[in-house]
Protein backbone atom coordinates (compact mmCIF):
# COMPACT_ATOMS: atom_id res chain seq x y z
CA UNK A 1 0.00 0.00 0.00
CA UNK A 2 1.34 3.35 -1.30
CA UNK A 3 1.70 5.86 2.11
CA UNK A 4 0.00 9.08 0.59
CA UNK A 5 -1.21 12.38 1.75
CA UNK A 6 -4.44 11.12 2.85
CA UNK A 7 -2.99 9.05 5.37
CA UNK A 8 -0.47 11.85 7.10
CA UNK A 9 -3.67 14.07 7.33
CA UNK A 10 -5.50 11.04 9.24
CA UNK A 11 -2.45 10.53 11.73
CA UNK A 12 -2.04 14.37 12.54
CA UNK A 13 -6.08 14.52 12.90
CA UNK A 14 -6.08 11.66 15.33
CA UNK A 15 -3.08 13.23 17.14
CA UNK A 16 -4.88 16.84 17.31
CA UNK A 17 -7.84 14.80 18.29
CA UNK A 18 -6.36 13.18 21.00
CA UNK A 19 -4.54 16.50 22.33
CA UNK A 20 -8.43 18.58 22.84
CA UNK A 21 -9.98 15.04 24.07
CA UNK A 22 -6.68 15.13 26.85
CA UNK A 23 -7.14 18.70 27.84
CA UNK A 24 -11.27 18.27 28.51
CA UNK A 25 -11.36 15.05 29.68
CA UNK A 26 -7.81 14.92 31.58
CA UNK A 27 -9.16 15.44 35.67
CA UNK A 28 -5.92 14.69 36.85
CA UNK A 29 -3.07 16.58 36.42
CA UNK A 30 -2.06 20.25 34.81
CA UNK A 31 1.19 18.69 33.64
CA UNK A 32 -0.76 16.23 31.56
CA UNK A 33 -3.14 19.32 30.13
CA UNK A 34 0.82 20.41 28.66
CA UNK A 35 1.24 17.19 27.19
CA UNK A 36 -2.10 17.49 25.36
CA UNK A 37 -0.77 20.88 24.20
CA UNK A 38 2.55 19.66 22.43
CA UNK A 39 0.47 16.77 21.52
CA UNK A 40 -1.41 19.49 18.37
CA UNK A 41 0.94 21.55 17.99
CA UNK A 42 3.21 18.34 16.98
CA UNK A 43 -0.03 16.82 15.02
CA UNK A 44 -0.06 20.49 13.07
CA UNK A 45 3.59 20.29 12.36
CA UNK A 46 2.93 16.66 10.78
CA UNK A 47 0.46 18.07 8.58
CA UNK A 48 2.76 21.15 8.02
CA UNK A 49 5.81 18.78 6.69
CA UNK A 50 3.09 16.50 4.43
CA UNK A 51 1.44 19.48 2.74
CA UNK A 52 4.88 20.88 2.02
CA UNK A 53 6.15 17.61 0.62
CA UNK A 54 2.59 16.77 -1.33
CA UNK A 55 2.98 20.47 -3.14
CA UNK A 56 6.96 20.62 -3.30
CA UNK A 57 6.85 23.70 -1.59
CA UNK A 58 9.09 24.88 1.26
CA UNK A 59 6.86 27.23 3.06
CA UNK A 60 5.38 24.43 5.20
CA UNK A 61 8.92 23.09 6.52
CA UNK A 62 9.93 26.96 7.46
CA UNK A 63 6.35 27.25 9.26
CA UNK A 64 6.58 23.96 10.64
CA UNK A 65 10.51 25.40 12.01
CA UNK A 66 8.29 28.14 13.86
CA UNK A 67 5.71 26.08 15.45
CA UNK A 68 8.52 24.22 17.20
CA UNK A 69 10.60 27.46 17.90
CA UNK A 70 7.47 28.97 19.69
CA UNK A 71 6.13 25.50 21.06
CA UNK A 72 9.19 25.75 23.43
CA UNK A 73 8.92 28.91 24.25
CA UNK A 74 5.43 28.41 25.04
CA UNK A 75 5.68 24.94 27.29
CA UNK A 76 8.25 26.94 29.13
CA UNK A 77 6.04 29.88 30.08
CA UNK A 78 3.99 27.18 30.94
CA UNK A 79 5.63 25.44 33.23
CA UNK A 80 6.98 28.38 35.00
CA UNK A 81 3.02 29.53 36.01
CA UNK A 82 2.48 26.00 36.83
CA UNK A 83 5.40 26.14 39.16
CA UNK A 84 4.03 29.17 40.69
CA UNK A 85 0.59 27.92 41.02
CA UNK A 86 2.34 25.11 42.65
CA UNK A 87 3.76 27.23 45.37
CA UNK A 88 0.59 29.24 46.19
CA UNK A 89 -1.87 26.21 46.26
CA UNK A 90 -0.08 23.17 46.59
CA UNK A 91 -1.38 21.16 44.15
CA UNK A 92 -1.70 21.04 40.52
CA UNK A 93 -4.87 18.86 40.00
CA UNK A 94 -6.86 19.93 37.59
CA UNK A 95 -10.54 19.68 40.00
CA UNK A 96 -8.65 22.09 42.50
CA UNK A 97 -7.89 24.93 39.62
CA UNK A 98 -11.77 26.53 41.33
CA UNK A 99 -10.90 29.61 43.18
CA UNK A 100 -12.62 31.57 40.93
CA UNK A 101 -15.96 29.85 39.48
CA UNK A 102 -19.18 32.39 37.60
CA UNK B 1 11.06 41.67 -7.37
CA UNK B 2 9.49 41.90 -4.01
CA UNK B 3 10.60 45.07 -2.08
CA UNK B 4 12.90 44.24 1.01
CA UNK B 5 12.51 47.36 2.42
CA UNK B 6 12.28 47.05 6.75
CA UNK B 7 11.23 50.66 6.70
CA UNK B 8 6.94 50.04 7.28
CA UNK B 9 8.45 47.90 9.74
CA UNK B 10 10.33 50.65 11.64
CA UNK B 11 8.00 51.19 14.55
CA UNK B 12 8.09 47.58 15.41
CA UNK B 13 11.69 47.07 14.71
CA UNK B 14 12.23 50.43 17.62
CA UNK B 15 10.18 49.21 20.21
CA UNK B 16 11.66 45.85 20.35
CA UNK B 17 15.11 47.14 19.85
CA UNK B 18 14.43 49.86 23.12
CA UNK B 19 12.81 46.93 24.61
CA UNK B 20 16.02 44.83 24.75
CA UNK B 21 18.09 48.03 25.90
CA UNK B 22 15.31 48.55 28.68
CA UNK B 23 15.87 45.32 29.74
CA UNK B 24 19.87 45.07 30.26
CA UNK B 25 19.31 48.31 32.50
CA UNK B 26 16.84 46.01 34.56
CA UNK B 27 18.87 43.40 34.75
CA UNK B 28 21.74 45.40 35.56
CA UNK B 29 19.96 48.02 37.91
CA UNK B 30 17.78 45.32 39.59
CA UNK B 31 14.61 46.76 41.40
CA UNK B 32 15.79 50.17 41.46
CA UNK B 33 14.63 50.80 37.59
CA UNK B 34 11.32 50.16 38.12
CA UNK B 35 10.61 53.85 38.89
CA UNK B 36 11.93 55.17 35.47
CA UNK B 37 11.46 52.31 33.59
CA UNK B 38 7.39 52.80 33.20
CA UNK B 39 7.97 56.03 32.11
CA UNK B 40 10.64 55.17 29.62
CA UNK B 41 8.46 52.67 28.19
CA UNK B 42 4.96 54.90 27.79
CA UNK B 43 8.07 57.32 25.96
CA UNK B 44 9.33 54.76 23.42
CA UNK B 45 5.53 54.46 23.25
CA UNK B 46 4.48 57.63 22.14
CA UNK B 47 7.98 57.64 20.17
CA UNK B 48 6.35 54.93 18.38
CA UNK B 49 2.72 55.75 18.07
CA UNK B 50 4.81 59.32 16.45
CA UNK B 51 6.83 56.76 13.76
CA UNK B 52 3.50 54.84 13.06
CA UNK B 53 1.80 56.89 9.82
CA UNK B 54 5.30 58.27 9.18
CA UNK B 55 6.38 54.14 8.46
CA UNK B 56 3.49 54.02 6.51
CA UNK B 57 3.55 55.41 2.95
CA UNK B 58 -0.08 54.03 1.26
CA UNK B 59 0.12 50.54 1.12
CA UNK B 60 3.86 49.47 2.15
CA UNK B 61 5.19 45.52 2.65
CA UNK B 62 8.13 45.07 4.04
CA UNK B 63 10.09 41.34 5.01
CA UNK B 64 9.29 40.22 1.56
CA UNK B 65 5.37 40.81 1.92
CA UNK B 66 4.57 39.11 4.99
CA UNK B 67 4.17 42.63 7.01
CA UNK B 68 2.25 45.32 5.72
CA UNK B 69 1.61 48.77 6.68
CA UNK B 70 -1.91 50.50 5.47
CA UNK B 71 -4.03 53.40 6.84
CA UNK B 72 -6.24 50.33 8.73
CA UNK B 73 -2.96 49.15 10.30
CA UNK B 74 -1.81 52.76 11.30
CA UNK B 75 -5.20 53.34 13.10
CA UNK B 76 -5.60 49.75 14.84
CA UNK B 77 -2.03 50.65 16.09
CA UNK B 78 -2.11 54.35 17.36
CA UNK B 79 -5.29 52.81 19.40
CA UNK B 80 -3.16 49.83 20.61
CA UNK B 81 0.05 52.15 21.52
CA UNK B 82 -2.70 54.63 23.05
CA UNK B 83 -4.49 51.59 25.12
CA UNK B 84 -1.05 50.15 26.23
CA UNK B 85 0.26 53.38 27.69
CA UNK B 86 -2.42 53.89 29.06
CA UNK B 87 -2.95 50.51 31.11
CA UNK B 88 0.88 51.16 32.11
CA UNK B 89 0.65 54.75 33.64
CA UNK B 90 -2.52 53.48 35.59
CA UNK B 91 -0.45 50.38 36.89
CA UNK B 92 2.47 52.52 38.17
CA UNK B 93 0.75 53.66 41.72
CA UNK B 94 -1.25 50.57 42.07
CA UNK B 95 1.61 48.44 41.59
CA UNK B 96 3.84 50.06 44.05
CA UNK B 97 0.91 50.20 46.55
CA UNK B 98 0.57 46.40 46.01
CA UNK B 99 4.14 45.57 45.94
CA UNK B 100 4.34 43.90 42.86
CA UNK B 101 6.15 46.40 41.37
CA UNK B 102 8.77 45.20 39.33
CA UNK B 103 11.04 46.64 36.20
CA UNK B 104 9.65 43.67 34.25
CA UNK B 105 5.82 44.49 34.19
CA UNK B 106 6.51 47.37 31.76
CA UNK B 107 8.81 45.68 29.38
CA UNK B 108 6.50 42.59 29.26
CA UNK B 109 3.23 45.77 28.26
CA UNK B 110 6.20 46.72 26.01
CA UNK B 111 6.49 42.94 23.89
CA UNK B 112 2.58 42.51 24.38
CA UNK B 113 2.74 45.70 21.92
CA UNK B 114 5.28 44.73 19.94
CA UNK B 115 3.25 41.24 19.57
CA UNK B 116 -0.18 43.58 18.92
CA UNK B 117 1.50 45.33 16.39
CA UNK B 118 2.76 42.19 14.36
CA UNK B 119 -0.52 40.97 14.20
CA UNK B 120 -2.14 43.73 13.41
CA UNK B 121 -0.07 44.11 10.08
CA UNK B 122 0.09 40.56 9.92
CA UNK B 123 0.41 39.61 5.95
CA UNK B 124 0.89 36.02 5.98
CA UNK B 125 0.20 33.10 8.40
CA UNK B 126 3.26 32.77 9.55
CA UNK B 127 3.36 35.87 10.50
CA UNK B 128 -0.34 35.96 11.87
CA UNK B 129 0.75 33.83 14.44
CA UNK B 130 4.22 34.83 15.49
CA UNK B 131 2.74 38.01 16.11
CA UNK B 132 0.07 36.30 18.01
CA UNK B 133 2.00 33.68 20.34
CA UNK B 134 4.03 37.00 21.33
CA UNK B 135 1.61 38.72 22.42
CA UNK B 136 -0.18 35.49 23.94
CA UNK B 137 3.08 34.98 25.61
CA UNK B 138 3.54 38.18 27.37
CA UNK B 139 -0.10 38.04 28.43
CA UNK B 140 0.03 35.02 30.45
CA UNK B 141 2.57 36.26 32.50
CA UNK B 142 1.07 39.19 33.30
CA UNK B 143 -2.11 37.49 34.36
CA UNK B 144 -0.13 35.89 36.80
CA UNK B 145 1.88 38.84 37.49
CA UNK B 146 1.44 38.84 41.46
CA UNK B 147 2.83 36.36 41.60
CA UNK B 148 2.08 35.60 45.44
CA UNK B 149 -1.32 34.92 45.44
CA UNK B 150 -3.60 31.89 44.05
CA UNK B 151 -6.16 33.83 42.70
CA UNK B 152 -3.19 35.63 39.66
CA UNK B 153 -1.50 32.69 39.74
CA UNK B 154 -5.09 30.49 39.05
CA UNK B 155 -5.65 33.22 36.48
CA UNK B 156 -2.54 32.79 34.39
CA UNK B 157 -2.66 29.17 34.58
CA UNK B 158 -6.35 29.02 33.26
CA UNK B 159 -5.36 31.77 30.68
CA UNK B 160 -2.33 29.97 29.44
CA UNK B 161 -4.24 26.87 29.06
CA UNK B 162 -7.17 28.16 27.46
CA UNK B 163 -4.74 30.00 25.22
CA UNK B 164 -2.88 27.62 24.31
CA UNK B 165 -5.41 25.65 23.19
CA UNK B 166 -6.85 28.32 20.98
CA UNK B 167 -3.86 28.78 19.57
CA UNK B 168 -3.26 25.08 18.67
CA UNK B 169 -7.13 25.52 16.74
CA UNK B 170 -5.96 28.50 14.88
CA UNK B 171 -2.24 26.77 14.01
CA UNK B 172 -4.22 23.67 12.32
CA UNK B 173 -6.80 25.65 10.78
CA UNK B 174 -3.58 27.34 9.15
CA UNK B 175 -2.10 24.31 8.30
CA UNK B 176 -5.34 23.16 6.34
CA UNK B 177 -5.82 26.74 4.61
CA UNK B 178 -1.68 26.75 3.63
CA UNK B 179 -2.36 22.70 2.87
CA UNK B 180 -5.75 23.16 0.61
CA UNK B 181 -4.61 26.80 -0.88
CA UNK B 182 -0.96 26.22 -1.49
CA UNK B 183 0.10 29.32 0.04
CA UNK B 184 0.22 31.11 3.38
CA UNK B 185 0.12 34.56 1.66
CA UNK B 186 -2.73 36.32 2.03
CA UNK B 187 -2.18 37.87 -1.28
CA UNK B 188 -2.06 34.79 -2.71
CA UNK B 189 -5.27 33.35 -0.97
CA UNK B 190 -6.85 36.08 -2.12
CA UNK B 191 -6.20 35.27 -5.77
CA UNK B 192 -7.07 31.00 -4.69
CA UNK B 193 -10.55 31.98 -3.21
CA UNK B 194 -11.66 34.23 -5.97
CA UNK B 195 -11.36 31.60 -8.19
CA UNK B 196 -14.92 29.97 -7.37
CA UNK B 197 -15.96 27.31 -5.52
CA UNK B 198 -14.00 26.92 -1.71
CA UNK B 199 -13.33 22.67 -1.42
CA UNK B 200 -13.78 21.01 1.73
CA UNK B 201 -10.09 21.57 3.27
CA UNK B 202 -10.02 24.96 2.87
CA UNK B 203 -13.72 25.02 5.09
CA UNK B 204 -12.39 23.31 7.38
CA UNK B 205 -9.08 25.41 7.56
CA UNK B 206 -11.09 28.73 8.12
CA UNK B 207 -13.81 27.36 10.94
CA UNK B 208 -10.25 26.32 12.95
CA UNK B 209 -8.75 29.88 12.32
CA UNK B 210 -11.99 31.45 13.09
CA UNK B 211 -12.40 29.45 16.67
CA UNK B 212 -8.89 30.68 17.49
CA UNK B 213 -9.21 34.29 16.65
CA UNK B 214 -12.51 33.99 18.21
CA UNK B 215 -11.16 32.78 21.29
CA UNK B 216 -8.82 35.91 21.54
CA UNK B 217 -11.43 38.46 20.63
CA UNK B 218 -13.44 36.63 23.71
CA UNK B 219 -16.49 35.85 21.46
CA UNK B 220 -19.25 33.33 22.83
CA UNK B 221 -18.70 30.02 22.71
CA UNK B 222 -14.96 30.58 23.18
CA UNK B 223 -15.37 33.00 26.38
CA UNK B 224 -14.73 31.22 29.13
CA UNK B 225 -11.85 32.19 30.11
CA UNK B 226 -12.74 35.67 30.52
CA UNK B 227 -14.29 36.32 33.75
CA UNK B 228 -11.87 34.53 35.68
CA UNK B 229 -9.47 36.00 34.38
CA UNK B 230 -10.47 39.71 34.45
CA UNK B 231 -11.29 38.60 38.27
CA UNK B 232 -7.78 36.91 39.23
CA UNK B 233 -5.67 39.45 37.32
CA UNK B 234 -4.02 42.28 39.05
CA UNK B 235 -6.53 45.05 38.20
CA UNK B 236 -3.83 47.45 35.98
CA UNK B 237 -3.65 44.27 33.89
CA UNK B 238 -7.14 43.19 33.44
CA UNK B 239 -7.60 46.83 32.41
CA UNK B 240 -4.97 46.27 29.67
CA UNK B 241 -6.40 42.97 28.68
CA UNK B 242 -9.41 44.68 28.12
CA UNK B 243 -8.25 47.66 26.03
CA UNK B 244 -5.49 46.80 23.57
CA UNK B 245 -5.48 42.85 22.99
CA UNK B 246 -8.96 42.89 21.98
CA UNK B 247 -8.25 45.93 19.71
CA UNK B 248 -5.24 44.54 17.87
CA UNK B 249 -7.43 40.66 17.92
CA UNK B 250 -10.14 42.03 16.47
CA UNK B 251 -8.03 44.45 14.11
CA UNK B 252 -6.43 40.62 13.20
CA UNK B 253 -9.92 38.94 12.52
CA UNK B 254 -11.18 41.88 10.25
CA UNK B 255 -7.84 41.60 8.20
CA UNK B 256 -8.29 37.84 7.67
CA UNK B 257 -11.34 37.45 7.23
CA UNK B 258 -12.16 40.85 4.92
CA UNK B 259 -8.40 40.62 2.68
CA UNK B 260 -7.81 36.90 2.18
CA UNK B 261 -11.09 35.34 3.43
CA UNK B 262 -12.79 37.79 1.66
CA UNK B 263 -14.01 35.17 -1.68
CA UNK B 264 -15.30 32.96 1.17
CA UNK B 265 -18.00 35.18 2.48
CA UNK B 266 -20.70 32.96 1.76
CA UNK B 267 -18.98 30.30 3.88
CA UNK B 268 -17.86 32.23 7.28
CA UNK B 269 -20.69 35.08 7.13
CA UNK B 270 -22.79 32.71 9.14
CA UNK B 271 -20.57 31.39 11.83
CA UNK B 272 -19.52 35.49 12.56
CA UNK B 273 -23.27 35.76 12.67
CA UNK B 274 -23.89 33.13 15.11
CA UNK B 275 -21.24 34.29 17.53
CA UNK B 276 -21.66 37.65 17.12
CA UNK B 277 -25.70 37.12 18.50
CA UNK B 278 -24.22 34.22 21.15
CA UNK B 279 -21.81 37.44 22.35
CA UNK B 280 -24.27 39.75 22.45
CA UNK B 281 -26.96 37.34 24.02
CA UNK B 282 -24.10 36.13 27.04
CA UNK B 283 -22.89 39.67 27.76
CA UNK B 284 -26.61 40.98 28.40
CA UNK B 285 -27.66 38.06 30.55
CA UNK B 286 -24.71 36.42 32.24
CA UNK B 287 -24.01 39.73 33.85
CA UNK B 288 -27.14 40.58 35.57
CA UNK B 289 -26.00 37.78 38.18
CA UNK B 290 -22.64 39.18 38.83
CA UNK B 291 -21.78 40.38 42.22
CA UNK B 292 -17.80 41.30 41.55
CA UNK B 293 -17.14 44.63 39.35
CA UNK B 294 -14.29 42.71 37.26
CA UNK B 295 -16.61 40.01 36.31
CA UNK B 296 -19.17 42.13 35.14
CA UNK B 297 -17.29 44.13 32.99
CA UNK B 298 -15.71 41.02 31.78
CA UNK B 299 -18.89 40.00 30.46
CA UNK B 300 -19.55 43.50 29.31
CA UNK B 301 -16.74 43.08 27.04
CA UNK B 302 -17.81 39.53 25.41
CA UNK B 303 -20.93 41.75 24.93
CA UNK B 304 -18.93 44.72 23.85
CA UNK B 305 -17.08 42.34 21.05
CA UNK B 306 -20.76 40.73 19.73
CA UNK B 307 -21.28 44.09 18.91
CA UNK B 308 -18.28 44.59 17.02
CA UNK B 309 -18.52 41.30 15.41
CA UNK B 310 -21.75 42.88 13.57
CA UNK B 311 -19.87 45.15 11.63
CA UNK B 312 -18.12 42.37 10.43
CA UNK B 313 -21.10 40.40 9.51
CA UNK B 314 -22.29 42.90 7.60
CA UNK B 315 -18.76 42.54 5.41
CA UNK B 316 -19.15 45.71 4.15
CA UNK B 317 -16.71 48.99 4.16
CA UNK B 318 -19.30 50.73 6.31
CA UNK B 319 -19.06 47.87 8.20
CA UNK B 320 -15.49 47.79 8.89
CA UNK B 321 -15.52 51.88 9.56
CA UNK B 322 -18.57 50.92 11.48
CA UNK B 323 -15.75 48.22 14.10
CA UNK B 324 -13.08 51.44 13.83
CA UNK B 325 -15.21 53.90 15.36
CA UNK B 326 -16.55 51.14 17.86
CA UNK B 327 -13.19 50.05 19.20
CA UNK B 328 -12.26 53.87 19.30
CA UNK B 329 -14.73 54.38 21.34
CA UNK B 330 -14.57 51.83 23.32
CA UNK B 331 -11.06 52.06 24.56
CA UNK B 332 -11.50 55.65 26.40
CA UNK B 333 -14.83 53.89 28.06
CA UNK B 334 -13.30 50.71 29.07
CA UNK B 335 -9.76 52.17 30.18
CA UNK B 336 -12.07 54.97 32.39
CA UNK B 337 -13.99 51.54 33.71
CA UNK B 338 -10.85 50.45 35.41
CA UNK B 339 -9.68 53.61 36.47
CA UNK B 340 -12.68 54.21 38.65
CA UNK B 341 -12.29 50.30 39.88
CA UNK B 342 -8.89 51.05 40.38
CA UNK B 343 -10.14 53.82 42.75
CA UNK B 344 -11.88 51.88 45.04
CA UNK B 345 -10.03 51.03 47.69
CA UNK B 346 -10.86 51.50 51.50
CA UNK B 347 -8.01 51.74 54.30
CA UNK B 348 -4.96 50.60 51.56
CA UNK B 349 -7.24 47.96 50.50
CA UNK B 350 -8.84 46.87 47.56
CA UNK B 351 -12.39 46.40 47.28
CA UNK B 352 -13.99 44.78 44.05
CA UNK B 353 -17.66 44.32 44.78
CA UNK B 354 -20.58 46.06 43.21
CA UNK B 355 -22.80 46.41 46.30
CA UNK B 356 -19.34 48.81 47.18
CA UNK B 357 -20.46 51.02 45.07
CA UNK B 358 -23.55 51.95 46.94
CA UNK B 359 -23.99 55.91 47.69
CA UNK B 360 -20.36 56.69 46.43
CA UNK B 361 -21.75 59.78 44.77
CA UNK B 362 -21.67 60.99 47.79
CA UNK B 363 -18.29 59.96 49.28
CA UNK B 364 -16.45 59.91 46.12
CA UNK B 365 -18.80 62.66 43.68
CA UNK B 366 -16.10 62.87 41.07
CA UNK B 367 -14.77 59.10 40.44
CA UNK B 368 -19.21 58.39 40.90
CA UNK B 369 -20.05 61.28 38.33
CA UNK B 370 -17.07 59.88 35.99
CA UNK B 371 -18.46 56.00 36.31
CA UNK B 372 -21.92 57.11 35.68
CA UNK B 373 -20.99 58.43 32.62
CA UNK B 374 -19.19 55.76 31.59
CA UNK B 375 -22.08 53.32 32.22
CA UNK B 376 -24.42 55.84 30.31
CA UNK B 377 -22.27 55.64 27.22
CA UNK B 378 -21.94 51.19 27.56
CA UNK B 379 -25.56 51.45 27.45
CA UNK B 380 -25.62 53.60 24.55
CA UNK B 381 -27.35 56.27 25.83
CA UNK B 382 -27.47 59.16 23.50
CA UNK B 383 -25.74 61.75 23.01
CA UNK B 384 -22.81 59.75 24.96
CA UNK B 385 -20.07 57.96 22.82
CA UNK B 386 -20.84 54.49 22.93
CA UNK B 387 -24.45 55.50 21.16
CA UNK B 388 -21.89 56.72 18.17
CA UNK B 389 -20.45 53.39 18.30
CA UNK B 390 -23.84 51.86 18.50
CA UNK B 391 -25.23 53.81 15.88
CA UNK B 392 -22.56 53.30 13.21
CA UNK B 393 -22.28 49.33 13.76
CA UNK B 394 -25.86 48.81 12.99
CA UNK B 395 -26.62 50.92 10.22
CA UNK B 396 -24.21 49.06 7.79
CA UNK B 397 -26.10 45.58 9.36
CA UNK B 398 -29.66 46.99 8.46
CA UNK B 399 -27.92 48.34 4.95
CA UNK B 400 -26.58 44.50 4.36
CA UNK B 401 -29.95 43.02 5.22
CA UNK B 402 -29.14 41.69 8.84
CA UNK B 403 -32.11 42.83 10.13
CA UNK B 404 -32.06 39.99 13.03
CA UNK B 405 -28.90 40.61 13.84
CA UNK B 406 -29.78 44.34 14.17
CA UNK B 407 -32.83 43.89 15.97
CA UNK B 408 -31.33 40.85 18.13
CA UNK B 409 -28.68 43.69 19.00
CA UNK B 410 -31.11 46.54 20.12
CA UNK B 411 -32.55 44.36 22.15
CA UNK B 412 -29.60 43.12 23.85
CA UNK B 413 -28.26 46.28 24.56
CA UNK B 414 -31.93 46.95 25.83
CA UNK B 415 -31.40 44.23 28.67
CA UNK B 416 -27.16 45.18 28.90
CA UNK B 417 -28.76 48.43 30.15
CA UNK B 418 -30.13 47.09 32.87
CA UNK B 419 -26.85 45.87 34.71
CA UNK B 420 -25.06 49.38 33.26
CA UNK B 421 -27.68 51.67 35.02
CA UNK B 422 -27.81 48.98 38.06
CA UNK B 423 -24.42 50.81 39.19
CA UNK B 424 -25.45 54.15 38.91
CA UNK B 425 -28.71 53.63 40.84
CA UNK B 426 -26.28 52.23 43.82
CA UNK B 427 -24.20 55.09 43.47
CA UNK B 428 -26.85 57.90 43.33
CA UNK B 429 -29.75 56.54 45.50
CA UNK B 430 -28.41 53.65 48.04
CA UNK B 431 -27.34 54.76 51.54
CA UNK B 432 -23.64 55.15 51.48
CA UNK B 433 -20.52 53.02 52.77
CA UNK B 434 -18.02 53.73 54.05
CA UNK B 435 -15.96 56.36 51.40
CA UNK B 436 -13.05 55.03 49.26
CA UNK B 437 -9.89 56.43 50.27
CA UNK B 438 -8.81 59.77 48.40
CA UNK B 439 -7.08 60.81 47.36
CA UNK B 440 -6.98 58.18 44.16
CA UNK B 441 -4.02 59.11 42.92
CA UNK B 442 -2.79 62.09 40.10
CA UNK B 443 -2.58 59.23 37.33
CA UNK B 444 -5.44 57.63 37.83
CA UNK B 445 -7.37 60.57 37.86
CA UNK B 446 -5.71 62.86 34.80
CA UNK B 447 -6.83 59.63 32.96
CA UNK B 448 -10.20 59.29 34.18
CA UNK B 449 -11.17 63.06 33.64
CA UNK B 450 -9.71 62.66 30.16
CA UNK B 451 -11.59 59.78 29.32
CA UNK B 452 -15.08 61.25 30.61
CA UNK B 453 -14.72 64.22 29.14
CA UNK B 454 -13.91 62.47 25.71
CA UNK B 455 -16.93 60.39 26.12
CA UNK B 456 -19.37 63.02 27.21
CA UNK B 457 -18.26 65.43 24.24
CA UNK B 458 -17.01 63.16 21.79
CA UNK B 459 -20.87 63.96 19.93
CA UNK B 460 -19.45 67.91 19.82
CA UNK B 461 -17.12 66.68 16.70
CA UNK B 462 -16.95 63.17 15.60
CA UNK B 463 -16.11 64.15 12.14
CA UNK B 464 -12.72 63.88 12.19
CA UNK B 465 -12.54 60.04 14.47
CA UNK B 466 -14.89 59.30 11.47
CA UNK B 467 -13.63 60.30 9.01
CA UNK B 468 -9.97 58.14 9.41
CA UNK B 469 -12.16 55.47 10.60
CA UNK B 470 -13.77 55.47 7.00
CA UNK B 471 -10.11 56.05 5.06
CA UNK B 472 -8.35 53.03 7.15
CA UNK B 473 -11.87 51.33 5.94
CA UNK B 474 -11.35 51.97 2.61
CA UNK B 475 -7.78 50.79 3.10
CA UNK B 476 -8.74 46.98 3.62
CA UNK B 477 -11.39 47.12 0.35
CA UNK B 478 -8.29 48.07 -2.01
CA UNK B 479 -9.37 51.78 -1.94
Amino acid sequence: MEIGLAHYLTVAAILFALGIFGIFLNRKNVIIILMSIELMLLAVNINLVAFSAHLGDLVGQIFAMFVLGIAAAEAAIGLAILVVYFRNRGTIAVEDLNVMKG
Amino acid sequence: MESLTLMPALPEIFLAVIGMVLLMFGVFQGDASRHWMTWAVVASLVVAGVLVPQAADGRSLAFGGLFVTDAFAVFMKELALLGAALALIMATGFNERERIARFEFPILVLYATVGMMMMISANDLIALYVGLELQSLCLYVLAAFRRDTVRSSEAGLKYFVLGALSSGMLLYGASMIYGFAGTTRFDGLTEVLMGGDVGLGLVIGIVFLVAGLAFKVSAVPFHMWTPDVYEGAPTPVAAFFASAPKIAAMALFVRVMIEPLGGAAAEWRQIIVFISIASMLLGAFAAIWQTNIKRLLAYSSIGHMGYALIGLAAGTEEGVRGILVYLALYLPMVVGTFACVMGMRRQGRMVEGIEDLAGAARTNPGMALALAIFMFSMAGIPPLAGFFGKLYIFLPAIEAGLYTLAVIGVLSSVVAAYYYLRIVKLMYFDDPNEGFDRPMGRELSWILAATAVFTLFFFVSPEPLVGRAAAAASALFGG
